[in-house]
């Protein structure tokens, strides 16, 4: 079986077992659509008390903030299986039995528990997203619809890669880090509002480290037909989100070097 | 037997779950650093609508920051989940050596949830202090640290307020819990308990943020009680006469959810039928 379709399998069975609990898959659903739109009030109610933030308007942010949720939602999804990888496959021994297979390890992890549950944060984002074009007079032209889809693909290609390093560490700690937290949800927190509100040595921290700000920052400026406050040229938006590719393919040459170190623990 | 007999067992239960969770050293690190990282992401975008801010704000930036920082400090403090333990232990049927102790089910459940709560939280609050009202002045920082109290009488208030945000707290984890043992199952009231939680306690923004029309009603709302009327009566924006109305208003929530709590756990327990062998 090739390598697409065998995914597409796993995740059907995936769904599926999902599925057999509707209420529950459904309830989660639910629950993760509010608990993520929590800061929604947030971003809402400081425009309602403060009018705009250093020049942005509340539809402009909303554009960011949509996106970023909806590039976390689909790694989120996707990343399920590194997230739990000490705690499900390493001390439990079950990491062995991936091995014995001979298909893409990658794609097992990926394949595995992929969460209904996060359309609850996708549909948020969505809707975010949707607002924010009424509000901010998004131009959706079909090079902004590209650019927007190219965003998405790099961010969530830039959030795999976070769970992906996650994962990677859980081969040294066989336990699963909380500490990644600060990366994948507080990097969603800090890309739902555009880069130059921030301190200097933080949006290059957002650039060049951990590039939040080449998938979405920059991508947006250009689909609002914004000039970057801060002077970078307008092209830039065009081709910043491959480093989200960059830091994913970087990603798994680290997990490689974890595999190889790799010895079992469970019986 | 005189009171101080009969609180003993109470006593032991809290010392126990709060020196159980004290182990988890580890957790409490990872949550601070989450939280730092968090208070500080929270702090730069306050700061930046501060700066363009057209109307007059209901309070001055350094108290909007160092609200921001208490707050991460106490979010173990929120009651958000039930005790993992109480859920256990309906689930195993181990729910039945409590029901066979000679005490009172409410209060022993009541002592371990606030040794839990408590367990949790001083330490992550303690470093958070470290962390945001030292460390971060003597790097330069004074701008966005976590400033002192408006005066000792007010900073006595505070800690007075933030005890009895404790006990309300673990009043509130006791519903859950109830809650817990009658279904069965902590998840979808942990899933809708959150988001409520995070808004009306003033974790997610100091209350006094919120839109104008709304103010009244955001302070006599039970959730007030955790976080909001501890850092009003910090920065002394509740003093004197108003200071007391503020912890009466705590004591009245920790007496009515006490109440309903007490009431609710009898008759759940009536009905619970013990499972497993």
């Amino acid at each position: 079986m090739g390598t697409l379709p065998l995914f597409l399998r796993l995740a059907g069975a995936s769904l599926q077992g999902q599925a057999r609990y509707p209420a529950s898959a459904l309830m989660l659903t639910v629950g993760q659509f509010l608990a993520t739109g929590i800061e929604v009030v947030a971003v809402w109610a400081l425009f309602h008390r403060f009018g705009d933030l250093g020049g942005w308007r509340l539809g402009e942010v909303a554009v960011f903030y949509g996106l970023v949720n909806c590039m976390f939602a689909i790694a989120d999804a996707l990343g399920r299986g590194f997230d739990v990888l000490g705690t499900e496959f390493l001390r439990t021994g079950h990491f062995d039995r991936l091995l014995l297979r001979p298909r893409p390890l990658t794609l097992q992890l990926m394949g595995h528990d992929l969460r209904i549950s996060r359309l609850g944060r996708l549909m948020q984002g969505l809707m975010v997203l949707g607002f924010g074009t009424v509000q901010a007079g998004v131009d959706w032209r079909p090079e902004t619809v590209g650019l927007a889809l190219f965003a998405l693909a790099g961010g969530t290609a830039l959030f795999l890669g976070i769970l992906v390093l996650q994962g990677t560490l859980a081969f040294w700690t066989t336990e699963s880090l909380e500490v990644a937290n600060v990366l994948t949800y507080g990097g969603v927190e800090a890309a739902q509002y555009p880069l130059a509100i921030y301190a200097a040595w933080f949006r290059r921290l957002l650039t060049f480290a951990v590039p939040l700000a080449c998938v979405a920052y920059y991508p947006v400026l250009a689909i609002l037909g914004r000039g970057d406050p801060l002077g970078a040229p307008g092209w830039v938006g065009w081709a910043s989100p491959l480093a989200g590719f960059a830091f994913l393919g970087l990603s798994f040459m680290a997990w490689k070097a974890g595999v190889r170190r790799y010895t079992s623990t469970g019986s | 037997m005189n009171w101080r007999e009969r609180l003993r067992p109470y006593r032991a239960a809290f010392a126990a779950r709060f020196l159980q969770m004290l182990q988890y050293r580890s957790a409490a690190l990872a949550g601070f650093a989450t939280q730092c990282w968090w208070g500080g992401i929270k702090v730069m975008v306050l700061a930046a609508f501060y700066a363009g801010a057209q109307a007059s704000a209901p309070m001055p930036l350094h108290q909007a920051i160092t609200y921001t920082w208490l707050a991460q400090g106490l979010l173990a403090l929120l009651p958000w989940t039930a005790d993992p333990e109480v859920a256990q232990a309906v689930r195993t049927g181990a729910v039945a050596y409590d029901r066979l102790r000679p005490v009172d089910a409410y209060a022993l459940w009541y002592a371990r949830t606030t040794g839990w709560i408590a367990a949790r939280v001083l330490p992550r609050l303690a470093l958070m202090a470290l962390f945001a009202a030292v460390l971060l002045p003597l790097a330069g920082w004074t701008d966005w640290a976590w400033r002192a109290s408006a005066g000792a009488a007010a900073g006595l208030f505070a800690l007075l307020s933030m005890g009895l945000a404790l006990l309300v707290s673990a009043s509130m984890v006791m519903l859950l819990n109830i809650a817990t043992a009658a279904a069965l199952n902590e998840r979808g009231i942990n899933a809708l308990a959150v988001p409520v939680v995070i808004v009306l306690s003033g974790n997610l923004l100091p209350l006094a943020l919120l839109p104008d029309a709304w103010q009244t009603l955001l302070l006599l709302q039970p959730l007030a009680a955790l976080v909001d009327i501890p850092m009003r009566l910090y920065f002394g924006q509740l003093a004197g006469g108003q200071a007391w109305r503020g912890l009466g208003l705590q004591c009245f929530w920790l007496a009515l959810f006490v109440g309903a709590g007490h009431a609710a756990l009898g008759r759940t327990m009536r009905r619970l039928e013990i499972q497993g062998g």
